[in-house]
């Protein structure tokens, strides 16, 4: 019998990738292993809840949860993990934030359904079928895990010792958590670990200058310039809402960084620092003998070009955004 | 009695120190009635107000809020109330999907002399929010 410590990862509502971002590993993979014993991972391993439910409460040395909590059976493995965890790490965007599957909450888990089974464009269901939590069948009856009104992340349910950003998180950052929690020298409960304290900015190679920003413009428009800031270039570049940690892969790229990192320390809503960043550098031409009519239209005129703000600045974090999702009466 | 009618809204109000808290001052000072629904905030200016704040008002159960700055030009910093305005109107388009209205989130320039335009400026505000209706946020569910 192996006295490593065990490790489980596990997916909620989640695409594969931090599975990948771990297989990224590489050769250090084989260190993994060498010092954890990894029991569970249904994505890379052949291992079922029932195996999951043999170990003793807290006999799991290190669970990394990935993923949204979208579905009842999300809720059910999490406090499962939970309790069978001595620490449990809400791993990824999706899992500290609600990410991606997140954007759901802008709308009704209803209209969710039918935009998805019945109205999308290229949806072929001409007698409407929605899918239904239990249906009979000639065989007994078929039951799918029902869906949460809203996607939640994880610590909005369990408790979580320790969250790691990043969609996915970045495989130098993962290692370097690994380390950290083996070391026994434990960060204080409830820290965010495998990142930075800063914003993507501070380690950004590019050229920053005096913002002064005459139109916004969206990817497709234009081949941005290489070593200007993509924020300057007009481009909603969220690296200064954005954790640092990642190094900056995207923008070194040529991409604007889409702010997988969450909100910077301290701050609560990246969608909300980011009003509050751009607000700043928008220039909108003179308005010395302008109406205040007039000045509000430029400004209006100004915003038009992006035709979605919330849905840009809240792509990883509107599960955790103050706010949450669309509000009801 | 009907919902709408016992409906009293709770409304933040952002006032900028050098301008609109000087003219809600003179509101006061003018004896002009006008509702009691805004909970003042004195700001140093308009340009301080982190869309954060608003934010949390909405989400700690304000079912409206209201910035006043200095009008354009006026501004005893320069330029804080052009961003005010500029995170203003983007914050505006970022609540759209929330499912909060506009009207839920005003600005408005009141100058230290305007205790008329406080009135209604704050007027206005409280009857467009009491017509909406209380909001409920979605956080903590």
């Amino acid at each position: 019998m192996s006295e490593k410590p065990k490790l489980a990862v596990y997916w909620g509502a989640s695409c594969g990738g931090c599975e990948i971002a771990l297989l990224d590993l590489h050769e250090k993979l084989l260190d993994l292993d060498a010092a954890m014993d990894f029991v569970f991972c249904p994505c890379l391993l052949d291992s079922k809840k029932k195996d999951l439910e043999a170990f003793s409460d807290g006999s799991i040395a290190v669970t990394l949860f990935n993923g949204a909590l979208r579905t009842e059976e999300n809720v059910e493995m999490a406090h499962l993990l939970r309790r069978k965890s001595k620490l449990l790490v809400a791993f990824g965007s999706c899992a500290t934030g609600g990410g991606v599957p997140a954007l759901a909450n802008f709308t009704s888990r209803e209209a969710l359904l039918t935009t998805i089974y019945r109205d999308n464009p290229s949806v072929d269901n001409p007698q409407g079928i929605i899918p239904q939590y239990s249906t009979a069948v000639a065989e007994g009856m078929l039951l799918l895990t029902p869906l949460l009104a809203r996607v939640k992340h994880l610590a909005r349910e369990v408790a979580v010792d320790y969250f790691v950003p990043g969609c996915p998180p970045e495989p130098h950052q993962i290692w370097r958590v690994i380390e950290t929690l083996l070391s026994g020298e434990l960060p204080s409960a409830g820290s965010t670990i495998g990142c930075g304290e800063l914003t993507v900015c501070d380690e950004c190679q590019r050229t920053k200058e005096e913002k002064r920003i005459t139109a916004f413009r969206r990817n497709y428009e234009f081949y941005p310039e290489p070593t200007v800031c993509l924020l300057e270039q007009g481009l909603l570049c969220m690296g200064i809402a954005t954790r640092s940690g990642c190094g900056a892969p995207c923008t070194t790229a040529n991409m604007p960084c889409t702010g997988c990192y969450g909100a910077p320390d301290g701050e609560d809503d990246q969608g909300a620092k980011m009003v509050a960043a751009l607000g700043s550098v928008m220039d909108i031409g003179d308005t010395a003998h302008l109406s205040e009519d007039a000045i509000a239209e430029k400004v209006a005129a100004f915003l038009e070009s992006i035709p979605d703000y919330a849905g840009q600045f809240y792509k990883y974090t509107l599960a955790r955004s103050l706010l949450g999702g669309r509000a009801g009466r | 009695m009907t919902a709408e009618s016992c409906f009293e809204p709770k409304i933040i109000g952002f006032l900028c120190n050098w301008c609109s808290y000087a003219g809600a001052d003179k509101a006061g000072g003018m004896q002009v009635a006008y509702p009691p629904n805004v909970h003042i905030i004195r700001v140093m200016c308009s340009g301080r107000v982190d869309p954060q704040f608003i934010l949390s008002a909405f989400a700690k159960g304000a079912d409206g809020v209201v910035i006043l700055a200095c009008h354009p030009g006026e501004c005893h910093y320069k330029e804080g109330n052009c961003r005010a305005l500029q995170r203003h109107r983007m914050l505006v388009l970022l609540l759209e999907p929330f499912g909060i209205a506009a009207e839920r989130c005003r600005l408005d320039y009141v100058s230290a002399g305007e205790g008329a335009k406080y009135r209604r400026v704050i007027t206005e505000m409280v009857e467009s929010v009491r017509k909406l209706g209380p909001l409920a946020v979605a956080c903590g569910e």
